[in-house]
């Protein structure tokens, strides 16, 4: 590699060709602040707060943007750039709603921060702001145009890694906004919900919209019994919001602190995971044995769902009639477990905490509920969210002691959890189909070929002489690509395995705020810790799912699975 | 013209898109671009109609409100300013009974401002379509409008 010797204040080092100022100055343990930087995003350069002195320029250099030269003296905290830097963000906070206490990012906001640091102490110019209004017709999320500080992140994660391209910049130079089309709201236009948007949004110019205080009233309510399934990817994520180091497992954290908070029983979402690739596994059985629709989609991931109903209808039969992990729990709760406990259905309240904004969306449709009134699930909340609540309560997470999640629905396997990475439900579909269909026991459980952030992955299994062709995706730009191919009548699998968010569930929408490729993979290398330290890592060998079928569901793709666990998804083209 | 036409004389490709839109918005009556033409553009093109929406706002030639047939451009920098533009602005608004950035109910002329004309010798200036008229006065204002009044279809 071509190695480059340059000066950062003062201190000599050898950095590869190619390296900006910025990503040098962190090898010297210089952390320039920036707020429109994203590392797996192109440089846009438009917030200037990075800027640093180059010697021999002749005015202040974007660090973002520069690369370093051979012999390049720079310096990163003159009193020439501490002043541009204070300027910057007197200007940014003078066309901004700067209700810092009352605002949904008090804490973790990335301008607040380096308003901080630089020590902004007075605001030399007059707040030009002028009050929008904030769009809340999303049931996932909210946009807030008057704390938008115009970097262009949202655009770009929403454009060049979904595809979609829902807001944009609108207007030119001191009057430019970022927005949907016609300035529309956002559940008018075809947006996902994903939510991506809001996890690389420096400040709370999109945050996910907030259902604590229902939730908190439920608990509260001596007459709800308030039950909560937890999603695999959450545990994985949740410490990050504690100042633990990214991809730390803390499962039994999270179940003590959700006892802390005073929910009665706490649940794990991996049991109705194993769940899904039983029904999901003898879908894909009777498709291939009697001709059905192929290749067979995943319909796991709301945000994917919400796609495919709203640009490939006409695909819709290659998607599983499986309902989300997440449903099919909050139909077992409300459909099996309430007359179980002695309960009735209107006397449980279910809650759900998911790495997913579009999970919210999700466990507001119509047929996800008993009577178009009483919801399978009552209210998700956000991994955000969730931590949001255990600050409220003043729950040390560091120090909580570990406990266990309840019975029957608190038993999973490792295939349950590894639903939380992308080529999860691959992996944990082929472990059990090939058991089933075989008869024989699977050696190496560990299918490789389909784990890690490649965009679209391939592999191929020998059912006793069948070989089945798999693909996994992630991503909707990359699930674009395999929509058109199944169009032309190109693709040649059985089975695809898509889900809406980079890196699958753990890099959702509602994950602790400034997620990176970097700390995907840390939180993948922890999904598939979890799933090795468990006793049991086939969905089949889960003995609480096979007592469900033994006592209630009777048979998979039964008739009570069919009315519980199965769904319908519609058109919606927009 | 329909998009359509406009987009096959000037091609489909993104570089092209500006020179496309511009013909098409001239051929309007209101010379302006509707929400269905923005969407119309986007099915078209495959260019995200965010995109298309964001390029309509982004440039002045390009309008999504409804203007007359005439576009009357005053120059609003400091040269023309100087040489009093501010004056040519009020004779303007009181022919056409109208404020900048309005249009006429007869729909024929909207006024705006524009930036440099490129003719700082003449100041003030303003232009209308492609003819430039410079060394303005208030008194001058009346005979160029009447010139448009009768005009038939170029």
């Amino acid at each position: 590699m071509n190695m480059l010797n340059i000066k950062i204040n003062n201190k000599e080092i050898k950095v590869a060709k190619g390296t900006s100022i910025l990503n040098a100055a962190k090898e010297v343990g210089i952390n320039i602040p920036n707020l429109c930087y994203h590392p797996d995003q192109e440089v846009k350069a438009n917030c200037r707060v990075c800027v640093v002195e180059v010697h021999g320029a002749k005015t202040l250099q974007a660090s973002c943007a520069t690369e370093v030269k051979e012999g390049m003296v720079i310096r990163t905290n003159t009193q020439k750039v501490r002043q541009a830097r204070k300027v910057v963000i007197e200007l940014l906070l003078a066309n901004h709603d700067m209700d810092c206490t009352s605002c949904k990012k008090n804490n973790q906001c990335g301008l607040q921060e380096i308003a901080a640091n630089i020590g902004v102490r007075e605001s030399r110019f007059e707040n030009v702001l002028e009050k929008q209004e904030i769009d809340t017709s999303s049931p996932a999320i909210e946009r807030d145009p008057n704390k938008c500080i115009r970097c262009g992140r949202c655009i770009q994660m929403c454009t060049e890694v979904q595809g979609l391209a829902i807001l944009d910049y609108v207007g030119r130079g001191g009057l430019v906004d970022i927005k949907p089309a016609f300035g529309m709201y956002l559940n008018n236009t075809a947006c996902v919900a994903c939510g991506q948007c809001s996890v690389v949004c420096p400040v709370a110019a999109i945050t996910e919209k907030e259902d604590i205080e229902q939730v908190w009233e439920a608990i509260n309510n001596p007459n709800k019994t308030v039950i909560v399934q937890t999603a695999p990817a959450v545990r994985v994520s949740l410490g990050e919001e504690f100042g633990m180091e990214p991809g730390k497992i803390v499962t039994g954290k999270l179940v003590a602190s959700l006892r802390a908070l005073g929910f009665d029983k706490i649940f794990d979402t991996d049991f109705t995971a194993d769940l899904t690739i039983i029904e999901e596994g003898h879908e894909l059985l009777k498709r291939l044995n009697e001709g059905g629709t192929l290749p067979m989609l995943t319909s796991c991931s709301p945000g994917w769902i919400n796609f495919i109903e709203q640009y490939y209808p006409n695909l819709l039969p290659h998607l599983s009639s499986c309902k989300s992990p997440q449903q099919m729990f909050g139909a077992l709760v409300k459909g099996y477990y309430a007359e179980k406990i002695g309960k009735s259905p209107e006397d449980i309240f279910s809650v759900s905490i998911m790495p997913c904004t579009a999970k919210k969306f999700e466990a507001k449709r119509e047929e996800m509920s008993i009577d178009g009134k009483n919801f399978d699930v009552d209210v998700v909340l956000t991994t955000r969210e969730l931590a949001k609540m255990l600050r409220q309560a003043g729950v040390d997470f560091n120090m909580i002691e570990e406990e266990k999640y309840d019975a029957p629905f608190g038993l999973s396997s490792g295939a349950g959890v590894i639903f939380g990475a992308t080529g999860g439900v691959m992996e944990a579909a082929l472990r059990t189909v090939y058991e089933v269909v075989t008869g024989k026991t699977l050696e190496n459980l560990d299918f490789k070929a389909v784990r890690g952030l490649e965009g679209i992955k391939e592999a191929k299994i020998d059912l006793d002489g069948t070989i089945v062709k798999v693909a996994i995706v992630h991503s909707l730009s990359k699930a674009k690509k395999i929509m058109e191919l199944i169009k032309e009548g190109k693709a040649d699998y059985s089975f695809i395995e898509i889900m809406c968010c980079p890196g699958g569930c753990i890099g959702g929408g509602g994950q602790p705020f400034g997620g990176t490729d970097e700390l995907r993979i840390k939180r993948i290398n922890a999904i598939y810790e979890a799933d090795k330290e468990l006793p049991i890592r086939k969905s089949h060998e889960n003995p609480a799912v096979n007592k469900l079928y033994k006592e209630f569901l009777i048979e998979p793709l039964g008739e009570k699975s069919h009315h519980l666990l199965h769904t319908k998804y519609v058109d919606r083209k927009k | 013209m329909l998009v359509k036409e406009a987009l096959d004389k000037y091609g489909k490709t993104p570089d092209k898109l500006i020179g496309a839109m511009l013909a098409y918005q001239k051929s309007t009556l209101c010379n302006y671009l509707t929400e269905e033409d923005i969407k119309e553009f986007a099915k078209e093109t495959k260019i995200p109609e965010s995109r298309i929406y964001s390029i309509a706002s982004f440039y002045s030639l390009l309008s999504m409100k409804e203007r007359g047939k005439y576009i009357v451009m005053v120059c609003y920098d400091v040269p023309c300013y100087i040489n009093g533009s501010v004056n040519v602005v009020n004779e303007l608004e009181k022919i056409l009974e109208i404020k900048m950035g309005q249009t006429t109910t007869d729909k024929l002329f909207t006024i705006e401002y524009s930036s440099c004309l490129g003719c700082c010798d003449k100041a003030p200036a303003l232009q209308i379509g492609a003819t430039l008229y410079g060394n303005l006065t208030p008194e001058k204002i009346s005979s160029i409008l009447s010139t448009y009044r009768g005009k038939k279809d170029e």
